[in-house]
């Protein structure tokens, strides 16, 4: 049977060759448009190299002092780390680096931006860069405060031309840096990985970031699993509640280890420890915002299906009169409705790949690889599918409930 | 078994916000396996109502309707489609082919909703074009077709899935006389070779006189 309706769906797109067009323009325009924010959220949270342990990292990015007249938010201070992030109970690795800063090099004589970012030697065994030379620079480099760097192959590109650079020297933030080793590119939507410059974070010009809770660093924990997550979460929070406070001007202290998207959603919500449900409430408003956007096509949809099956009034007369009930109608035009929108979706998918590549391209978002990869494919499919019920459920049950006798006539109402 | 058809007290009104129809008024009917009856009146007498009412398109406001000695108990919409699809075939002035399906598929419409496999449907509707003499059309589409043809390939689709009963609703009213013709005699094979009981509303005297029995309506009422 479901051959007879794809079938017969296949011949009445084909007939009807200019309401098709038009359909599939909507349909594969809207899917462009969700498909291309999908690649994006996709490329911002999922796991990708470097951070192939997402599924048991979190991070600290960021905290806040408050006090009866005075709040402080800043990214989390060196200290908080070092001081309640570590040697907590199935925690298999804490790493420490700084929020990227501008530095500025004038190699020959030419000006170069970069963003330099100051690490431990942890940091290189929690994320997997892909070294296209030498390697991370080491503990004893961290101890020692040596001025070694790993640059990404932009940097390289910049400096060196696009030479071998390990074992070169680079100036940045006004003091000499060899290279030791040299990355692949991180889009600068991934705020733990991302970054030109990686230096020791010992070859700061001071020691003050050490004594600072709040100040320029995140801390990254490595969890042993991804079940130990919500252990670490809460002792973590135990310890920072009950952190002493450094000022008489603050009374509380609030910081959380979580998910980048965690932390999304607690700037968004609010910031606050014991607040867990502001992850799913930024998923709701994610798909909220998507079904939202679904909501005018749909609608213009249902108006064009309905046309279109009215004009078929007779054949639903005469489907029902030879024995087809309500709910055979209603697959029938949910199939061809279904059939339609996914061929719009794989015209959506040709066109958002297009963008996807003029968006890479054009460098909007630095060094980012946008493309649909298996998990975005599946969502566009998921998205197709849902628009394609959605805007199929009620004209098909609309005119399978006509009156036989009435549609026979071709009275489609 | 004594009837095929029992209608008992029948009624049927439409309903708008300020008037009432009436479109049958105390119809009793009774037809026999096997047997032609025709239905006869003038235009807007009620004949395609009384049907509609038969083949279970339409429910009487009162009355009872029993086909092949089920009484129709239930005017369910999946119970209605069952019975019609078994018991039923219909037959219209204007054929009512779908369009965007080739001939054999138009006459696969009403195995498609009994489970039967795609290759025994494929085998059933080309036998029933075999006996309506279009094995060579099987592949056209219904605007390829003349007329005749298509009133063919119609009745082909009615008797596919071997119903007792057959309703044909003007069945000639669109074709000329010759064809009109051709149609009779092949509905009349169908009741003498199959034994199927046809019920047929015409407006041609010469052709219900073919019939065995002449059923007469006057503004919803049965005069004969």
């Amino acid at each position: 049977m479901l051959r007879s309706y794809l079938k017969l769906a296949w011949r009445v797109l084909w007939r009807r060759r200019f309401f098709t067009a038009i359909s599939l323009f909507g349909i594969s325009l809207t899917l462009v448009v969700l498909m291309v924010a999908t690649a994006l959220l996709d490329h911002t949270f999922a796991p990708m190299a470097p951070e192939v342990r997402q599924a048991r990292t979190l991070v600290i990015f960021n905290a806040t002092m408050t006090g009866p007249r005075s709040t402080w938010r800043d990214g989390a201070g060196f200290q908080l780390v070092d001081r309640y992030a570590r040697n907590l109970a199935n925690v298999e690795r804490v790493a420490m680096i700084s929020f990227p800063e501008d530095v500025f090099s004038y190699p020959g004589s030419t000006r170069v931006q970069s963003s330099l970012r100051r690490a431990d030697a942890e940091y290189w065994r929690i994320l997997d860069f892909d070294f296209l030379e030498g390697g991370p620079f080491a503990d004893q480099d961290v101890r020692n405060g040596s001025r070694v760097a790993v640059i990404n192959a932009a940097t390289r590109d910049r400096f060196f031309g696009g030479a071998a650079a390990v074992g070169r020297w680079i100036d940045a933030d006004g003091l000499r840096f060899r290279v030791v080793g040299v990355t692949a590119n991180v889009s600068a939507s991934r705020p733990v990985s991302t970054g030109d410059i990686f230096v020791p974070y010992t070859t700061a010009k001071t020691d003050a970031y050490k004594t600072r809770l709040l100040g320029s660093f995140m801390g990254i924990l490595l969890g042993r699993s991804p079940a130990d997550l919500p252990g670490i979460k809460a002792e973590f929070a135990s310890r920072v509640a009950a952190a002493p406070m450094p000022d008489k001007d603050y009374e509380h202290l609030y910081a959380a280890a979580e998910t980048y998207f965690e932390s999304v959603a607690a700037d968004t919500f609010g910031q606050r420890n014991d607040d867990t449900t502001r992850a799913e409430r930024l998923w709701i408003a994610i798909v909220g915002a998507a079904l939202l956007f679904l909501l005018l096509p749909t609608v213009n949809l249902v108006n064009l299906n309905v046309s279109r099956i009215m004009e078929r009034a007779s054949e639903i007369g005469v489907r029902k009169a030879f024995g087809a009930s309500t709910g055979t109608l209603v697959t029938q035009f949910m199939v061809e409705n279904v059939m339609l929108t996914l061929l719009g979706g794989v015209i959506g998918f040709v066109l958002s790949a297009v963008v996807l590549k003029a968006i890479t391209a054009a460098e909007l978002i630095e060094h980012a690889r946008l493309a649909i990869n298996a998990r975005v494919f599946l969502y566009g499919l998921g998205l197709s599918l849902v628009f394609g019920l959605l805007s199929g459920v009620y004209p098909a049950w609309r005119m399978a409930r006509l009156n036989p006798v009435a549609a026979l006539k071709g009275v489609g109402r | 078994m004594n009837t095929m058809i029992q209608l008992e007290g029948v009624d049927k009104m439409y309903r708008t916000d300020r008037i009432e129809t009436v479109a049958l008024s105390s119809i009793n009917l009774e037809v026999k396996p096997g047997e032609f009856v025709s239905v006869m009146g003038p235009s807007g007498c009620g004949k395609s109502t009384l049907l509609n009412v038969i083949g279970l398109l339409d429910e009487p406001s009162k009355g009872r309707v029993q086909l092949n000695g089920t009484p129709v108990s239930s005017y369910r919409d999946a119970a209605l489609a069952k019975m019609r699809n078994k018991e039923i075939g219909f037959i219209f002035q204007t054929f009512h082919l779908i369009p965007d399906l080739s001939v054999a598929d138009n006459v696969e419409i009403p195995l498609l909703y009994r489970r039967m496999a795609g290759a025994e449907r494929r085998r059933l509707a080309l036998a029933a074009l075999d006996r309506l003499g279009l094995t060579s059309r099987i592949h056209h589409f219904p605007s390829q077709l003349s007329g005749g043809q298509q009133q063919r390939v119609a009745i082909a689709r009615a008797i596919v899935g071997c119903p007792r009963i057959l309703l044909a609703d003007e069945p000639t009213g669109n074709l000329d006389s010759q064809m009109g013709d051709e149609i009779m005699h092949i509905l009349h094979s169908l009741q003498k070779d199959s034994g199927t009981t046809i019920v047929m509303v015409t407006h041609d005297p010469r052709l219900a006189d073919q019939t065995q029995r002449i059923v007469r309506l006057f503004d919803g009422r049965q005069v004969q």
